[in-house]
């Protein structure tokens, strides 16, 4: 799509891009580019002289069972995190849109926790579960669970997909809101008449018709689990117990700041990337498909 | 309404219910326990009504902070957060703002590849470039600084997007007119596209609003000193290891005034915000 209606300038259109562009350069390609650099380089222990050594980096990270066991540990994550969001918010998307009466409060109730930090979403939840002062620790005790997620792996896996899952709530919510607004009512009357009752109709109407846009929110939600969950876990288990809910992101700072491995978390790096960039080109092709319907 | 079934209705607003119970509990009880002395809260289990102690810890946190872990005010913290949220959602505003208007409007060498280098950026958030992005950072010497919490954070694809979509819907007269009226480029944008964009200005602002009060990992990383921490971190500063020694009553105040300014503008701002959100991820 191109305007007909130009303006000509020789200098003001380079001028008016030049901010954005000076910015993206030096904040995001050149360190990009400096990951990669130093992706493929070893570094003595004392900072004082480096090495070339190809794909040394790599092969060393894909023989290490702590990243393979990071990369398992992340599919998970994000498999939950999205899955759960998912039907949590298509149920109540799909309440929301049949009642008349409160729908605006129901809406504003459920919208605001899009509003908070993952840090503090995180911190929320982790109080509630705190071994010794917890609320639902202490109701768990009463009904014979033994609830320590600093100390169990998958407590503390638990405890990072509910904080992640309650924060994505509202988002996924409110898209899904707007898709079931936008489903022709005369479909729906029209299978009402031939007799199909409320549960025939969402599974045979209307979630075919979302069916595409909810493959659309997995992909936001995987991205939103493997990318800015960094908070929840930094604010609550820190990667443990043990590795238990280190995810890839986590692990890249983890080893890059705390351990100062610059090569290894620089390729740990250029695989994000890779992830990354294959989920955008996926959710772009989508939006593509979706605009030429 | 396609028809009337009083007990699916009935169960539609006992799931509503309950969900917005599931989603206000960590609120309610955060609440709760930023009203309590730390001594109420550790005898387990705590109350669930608010103690009278509401003015003694907030304005505790607010001038003083905590006593065992970042002693840093969170009124200093909040002032951060603000400075923070308010220069990336306006600075990200006018730099996407204009760089379309040159993207759309202007027919010049490397434009594509200009839009191109834009869109790359989406593809690389700083959790997949930490170490070079702060040694650039450091070498600049914006550490601790501001413009360090916010220039590397201003540049936005969405943002270019949406504004490139938005200049594409306006009609082709309006630039003609101007054109034929003698207007030079930047009058017509000041006076004709700026006007024009005051609803996704608003809806942007909303979303970018909430994006850098949020922030968190880039924070985290540049700051050091405890005077230019934002409230978020200033939360996680504040937990010290091990629940016992944490002064939860002083971190769930914080919380409180952590999230309430963003929450604010979501609530008050709905309209903006649902427009914002679903429009930037078209």
């Amino acid at each position: 799509m191109e305007k007909r209606v130009v303006f000509r300038s020789a200098w003001l259109p380079y001028a008016l891009v030049a901010p954005q562009l000076a910015i993206t350069i030096v904040f995001f390609f050149w360190p990009a580019f400096q990951a990669a650099w130093f992706s493929f380089q070893l570094q003595d222990a004392f900072g004082l002289k480096t090495e070339f050594v190809g794909l040394r980096n790599f092969a060393e990270l894909f023989n290490d069972p702590h990243y393979l066991k990071s990369f398992k540990i992340t599919a998970l994550f994000s498999v939950l995190v999205a899955v759960i969001g998912i039907a949590v918010s298509l149920l109540l998307a799909t309440m929301a849109d049949r009642v008349l009466r409160g729908a605006l409060a129901y809406k504003t109730l459920l919208i605001w926790p899009y509003a908070v930090a993952p840090a503090v979403a995180a911190v929320l939840w982790a109080f509630l579960f705190a071994p010794s002062v917890g609320i639902i620790t202490f109701a768990l005790k009463q009904i014979g669970v033994e609830w320590n997620y600093v100390l169990q792996g998958d407590q503390a896996m638990a405890l990072v997909v509910i904080a992640s899952v309650w924060k994505q709530i509202s988002y996924n919510f409110l898209f899904f809101l707007a898709w079931l607004q936008s489903v022709p009512k005369s479909l729906i009357e029209a299978a009402a008449i031939d007799g199909a009752g409320p549960m025939r109709r969402f599974w045979t109407v209307v979630f075919p018709l979302l069916a595409p846009t909810t493959f659309f929110l997995l992909v936001v939600n995987m991205v939103y689990a493997f990318f800015e969950t960094f908070g929840v876990i930094d604010a609550t288990t820190q990667g443990g117990p043990a590795g238990a809910t280190q995810i890839l992101v986590y692990k890249v700072y983890h080893d890059g700041f705390k351990s100062q491995d610059l090569g290894g978390s620089s390729a740990q790096s250029v695989v994000l990337m890779i992830i990354v960039i294959a989920l955008t080109v996926i959710q772009f092709r989508f939006v593509e498909r979706k605009v030429h319907y | 309404m396609v028809e009337n079934r009083p007990w699916l209705t009935f169960f539609s607003h006992a799931v509503l219910i309950a969900g917005v119970v599931a989603v206000a509990f960590p609120l309610y009880i955060t609440f709760v326990a930023s009203t309590l002395t730390l001594e109420d809260i550790v005898k387990v289990p705590m109350p669930l009504v608010p103690g009278p102690h509401f003015w003694e810890n907030y304005s505790q946190v607010l001038t003083a902070g905590s006593e065992r872990g970042a002693a840093a005010p969170v009124g200093r913290m909040m002032f951060n957060s603000l400075v923070m949220a308010l220069v990336i959602a306006f600075g990200k505003i006018a730099i996407s703002i204009i760089a379309s208007f040159a993207i759309v409007y202007f027919r010049f060498p490397l434009r594509n590849f200009f839009f191109w280098m834009i869109f790359i950026t989406l593809m690389l958030p700083v959790e997949v470039r930490i170490i070079p992005t702060f040694k650039v950072a450091s070498d600049l010497g914006i550490l601790n600084s501001y413009v360090g919490l916010t220039l590397p954070l201003i540049a936005s694809a969405t943002a270019t997007f949406l504004f490139r979509q938005f200049f594409m819907t306006v009609p082709d007269e309006l630039a003609e007119a101007a054109r034929v009226d003698g207007a030079s480029p930047m009058r017509f944008f000041v006076d004709v596209l700026l006007p024009l964009s005051k609803t996704s200005i608003a809806a942007l602002f909303v979303i970018q609003f909430i994006y850098g009060w949020n922030q968190y990992l880039w924070p985290l990383l540049i700051t050091t000193d405890e005077s230019m921490y934002t409230a978020v971190i200033g939360i996680k500063r504040m937990i010290t290891g091990g629940d016992a020694l944490t002064e939860w009553h002083l971190v769930m105040a914080t919380a409180i005034l952590a999230l309430l300014p963003p929450a604010l503008v979501v609530v008050l701002m709905q309209k903006w915000f649902v427009k914002g959100l679903v429009e930037t991820e078209k």
